[in-house]
């Protein structure tokens, strides 16, 4: 059976009567296969508030993302944290909500300068796992009055309550954007050219590495005079590094959506992660993991590895400054390898105790985060 | 405001503490002797005052959990302090309570350029975190007022913001891990020199907890390269309306400047007599900073200029060098010293939605003329972050409650119109009281139950950011327990 609750108190009633698991759904792009009773978000969609004036808009939790997308786009607005689109990389269908977006913290290329989803978000309304309905934060850009469970709610994956409804920051849309293609000869050349970028003055909104074209992409955005003198200065700088290619405009644009939805990984089989290291670390763990693809965003921060079905990349990578997400593999897999990288003892014991709390029965998206 | 009643049993065993505390930690961190802890009787919030027990200065996260696990199994309450410059009381100690303060632990450990970041030890202060890297270029973004001796362990704990945080964020958003001593002295090390920590966003939840969730040793903080230049404008107004719409229609017009101040009569008038910054007499003064090269600030100034023109400015006026830019933001970042030379104030710091400036400046005019007292507003306009000054006489009797009861009515006000009680300053035990105009008690108890996890025995900070009949179980709890 199918939940689909339209108001708070419809959902607050759906999560206390739960005589099981519970798997929370958004537009379900992301296939996140949890066992359980499903409860869709779907009917809590729309958006209640857009002030373009004060940057913020408030939704439900499962508002389509390409509504809200369109209404800012109207006001020459977007959301900065450029949420990538799973459903080239994970094959499905459906509509990315904004709720889910949120509940894990889906940020794109921009992360590195402008911050995660997480950043974006002033506040939440939701239920916990014992049905229990909740706010937090507000939607002024700052607030910290009292405990900030806006953070926690984000990232959270849905175990801790159901998002209902949230309050974010948008921001403008620059006038343009253009792009610098620099060929590098290896991953560690790469990285160095990217620290050099994001070093300078120049503000760049973005530093990927895809090694199947061999070459490091840089991004500027904003008025159209400035990103060509920002990119100009960064072509002086970078001189002598490699083969440069300027992208203006729609080009730039749709280079960088090929990195934020991993298009180079679209149509291969295979198991795909998502490490978060330390940039300088990113060479040596990538060739640790031996992966069959690389994709190199977040200036070398983010690596996005294609593997062989059932290979252990935590184990191949060893010791280093991150994390290891699998994002996508049979269910056999996540199930012996777990989606999310084991933490230490004393952070595993607030975490289980936080979902005590939260959700005391263990009914919401169970095991999906440990 | 009340704070809970020292517990006899344990002001009793204050010698036995003392001698547990003196085998962890040397002579000098060990502070007893009541000429000396009263030093640490109050923060920048002065009106409240009370000498804790004993003063504890560690110099390491080592000393800091052992002194915490002596805490903790001695039933004491302890409270972090960074370097005392809260606003809201956030480091008040109670007679029964422990004041651990991380004033010693102010190393650099790691400074690394081509990852971007910054690793210290909490009792840096934020200025100096910049003074670390600036030779390479390089900042650390937030840059609260008191920046020059204020410590990262409380920009930490208060999630603490400042004027430039409408482009580069506060705390939290350049927080990237923090290495926290829980309560009964487990170390933990949440995130590092990565993006996006593992797991549940722990590290957001201990930014802005207020010393409440644990005791921060270390941070490892983003850094950033200095943009090429940057240049503020001086815009005055003759109505503080006008210059909210204005502030509004920079916003939606997609400039997006590194920080838009504003500052009323009263305050413009003492700023001015402080630091001489050339401020124009008017009923409204908007200070707004852009970034970048020359061609680009020139840019991004026309098109203010642009909307600023159609908003009638009484004066527009850009720094012509950098000595006329460092002195406007001396006016401003001077505010509240300046308006300490001529009044008692209290300061607030209630956030609203920038598109209803208008109207709460005007009942904040209205409230003022009903109780009596002045109110000088300085605020990050940008951000919709207010900062009303209320001016009194703490030598009147019976002003202070005054002042507190117009305070009150004015964050009810910033609630009202769909904001909060406090922006950056946090809600120690200023704003306490006021928790339930804000939140629900269904929704505190959500906030409270995160404690539990944290700190179950209620003893890290207990009687700060939640009503006291609010979390009166829990900490009452803890006492029947002993």
């Amino acid at each position: 059976m199918r939940m689909r609750p339209e108001t708070e108190e419809e959902l607050a009633e759906a999560i206390r009567g739960a005589a099981g698991p519970l798997a929370v759904r958004g537009g379900g792009t992301r296939a996140i296969a949890v066992a359980g009773e499903e409860l869709s978000l779907a009917g809590m969609s729309g958006i209640s508030l857009y002030e373009p004036g004060a940057l913020t808009l408030v939704a439900g939790a499962g508002t389509p993302l390409a509504e809200v997308e369109a209404a800012l786009a109207a006001e020459g607005q977007r959301l900065a944290f450029e949420p990538m689109d799973h459903r080239g990389l994970m094959g499905t269908a459906g509509a990315p909500t904004l709720g889910a977006l949120f509940a894990a913290n889906i940020s794109g290329p921009r992360r590195i300068q402008a911050g995660a989803a997480r950043d974006f978000l002033l506040g939440v309304r939701f239920v916990d796992g014992a049905g229990r309905m909740v706010k937090n934060g507000g939607r002024v850009m700052k607030n910290v009055t009292g405990y900030d469970l806006v953070k926690l709610m984000a990232g959270a994956h849905g175990t801790l309550g159901v998002l209902s409804e949230v309050a974010l920051k948008v921001l403008p849309r620059p006038e343009t954007e253009a792009s610098l293609r620099v060929a590098v000869p290896d991953a560690g050349a790469a990285v160095r050219l990217m620290s050099q970028a994001l070093g300078s003055p120049f503000d760049v909104t973005g530093a990927a590495y895809d090694p199947a074209v061999g070459a490091v992409l840089l991004r500027v955005e904003g008025f159209a005079a400035s990103v060509a003198y920002r990119l100009g200065r960064l072509e002086a700088l970078l001189v002598g590094a490699g083969e440069n290619v300027r992208l203006e405009g729609e080009a730039s644009a749709a280079v960088w959506r090929g990195i934020r939805d991993v298009e180079a990984f679209h149509g291969r089989t295979g198991d795909v992660w998502r490490i978060s290291c330390k940039p300088s670390e990113a060479p040596e763990v990538a060739a640790r993991i031996e992966a069959e693809a690389l994709l190199f965003d977040w200036g070398g921060g983010l690596i996005w590895a294609l593997a062989a079905p059932g290979t252990d990349l935590r184990e191949r990578a060893g010791r280093y400054d991150g994390h290891a997400t699998l994002v996508r593999a049979e269910p056999e897999t996540v199930e012996r390898l777990g989606r999310f990288q084991p933490q230490p003892a004393p952070l595993a014991a607030l975490a289980a105790g936080l979902r005590a709390k939260f959700d005391p029965r263990g009914i919401l998206n169970p095991r999906l985060m440990g | 405001m009340q704070m809970p009643q020292p517990d006899p049993a344990i002001l009793g065993r204050k010698a036995r503490l003392v001698a547990r505390l003196s085998q962890v930690l040397p002579e000098a961190a060990l502070i007893q002797d009541p000429s000396q802890t009263r030093a640490y009787e109050c923060d920048a919030l002065t009106a409240y005052r009370c000498a804790p027990l004993l003063v504890v200065l560690p110099a390491s996260t080592e000393e800091v959990a052992a002194v915490l696990r002596i805490c903790h199994e001695e039933g004491v309450p302890v409270v972090p302090r960074g370097s005392g410059t809260s606003l809201a009381g956030g480091a008040l100690p109670t007679a029964d309570s422990v004041v651990l303060g991380v004033a010693r632990m102010n190393a650099v450990l790691e400074v690394d350029f081509d990852n971007r970041f910054i690793r210290v030890q909490s009792g840096r202060t934020n200025l100096s975190v910049t003074g670390a890297v600036e030779e390479e270029g390089f900042f650390y973004a937030p840059d609260p007022s008191s920046q020059l001796a204020c410590a990262i362990a409380g920009n930490v704990a208060m999630n603490s913001g400042g004027a430039h945080c409408l482009k580069y964020g506060v705390t939290t958003n350049n927080l990237m891990g923090v290495t926290m001593v829980l309560m009964d002295g487990t170390v933990v090390e949440i995130g590092g020199a990565h993006l996006d920590a593992g797991g549940l966003d722990l590290l957001g939840v201990i930014c802005g907890s207020e010393g409440q969730l644990g005791v921060v040793t270390e941070a490892t903080l983003r850094i950033l390269h200095k943009p090429e230049g940057a240049r503020p404008v001086l815009m005055g107004f003759d109505s503080s309306e006008v210059a909210g719409a204005c502030v509004s229609d920079i916003i939606k017009a997609g400039v997006l400047p590194v920080a838009i101040e504003f500052m009323d009569r009263p305050c413009i008038r003492a700023c001015e007599a402080f630091a001489h910054a050339g401020y124009p007499d008017c009923e409204a003064l908007l200070i707004v900073e852009v970034e970048g090269s020359e061609a680009e600030i020139a840019q991004q100034l026309g098109l203010i200029e642009a909307i600023a023109r159609r908003h009638g400015p009484v004066e527009f006026r850009e720094a012509r060098d950098p000595e006329e830019a460092g002195r406007i933001w001396l006016g401003r970042k001077s505010a509240f010293g300046a308006m300490g030379q001529i009044n008692d104030y209290m300061c607030l710091d209630g956030t609203i939605p920038v598109s209803a400036l208008p109207m709460v400046l005007r009942r904040i005019g209205e409230l003022s003329q009903d109780y009596g007292l002045e109110v000088a507003n300085v605020f990050h306009a940008g951000d919709g972050n207010m900062h009303p000054l209320i001016l009194f006489d703490a030598n009147t009797p019976g002003q202070l409650e005054q002042c507190e009861a117009l305070g009150a009515a004015i964050l009810k006000l910033c609630v009202e119109a769909g904001g909060c009680l406090t922006g950056e300053h946090g809600v120690g035990i200023e704003k306490r009281d006021l928790m339930l105009h804000q939140y629900s008690r269904g929704d505190l108890e959500a906030q409270l139950d995160v404690k539990d996890v944290f700190d179950p025995l209620w003893l890290l900070n207990p009687a700060k950011v939640f009503p006291l009949e609010v979390t009166a179980s829990r900490r009452l709890g803890r006492l029947a327990a002993e």
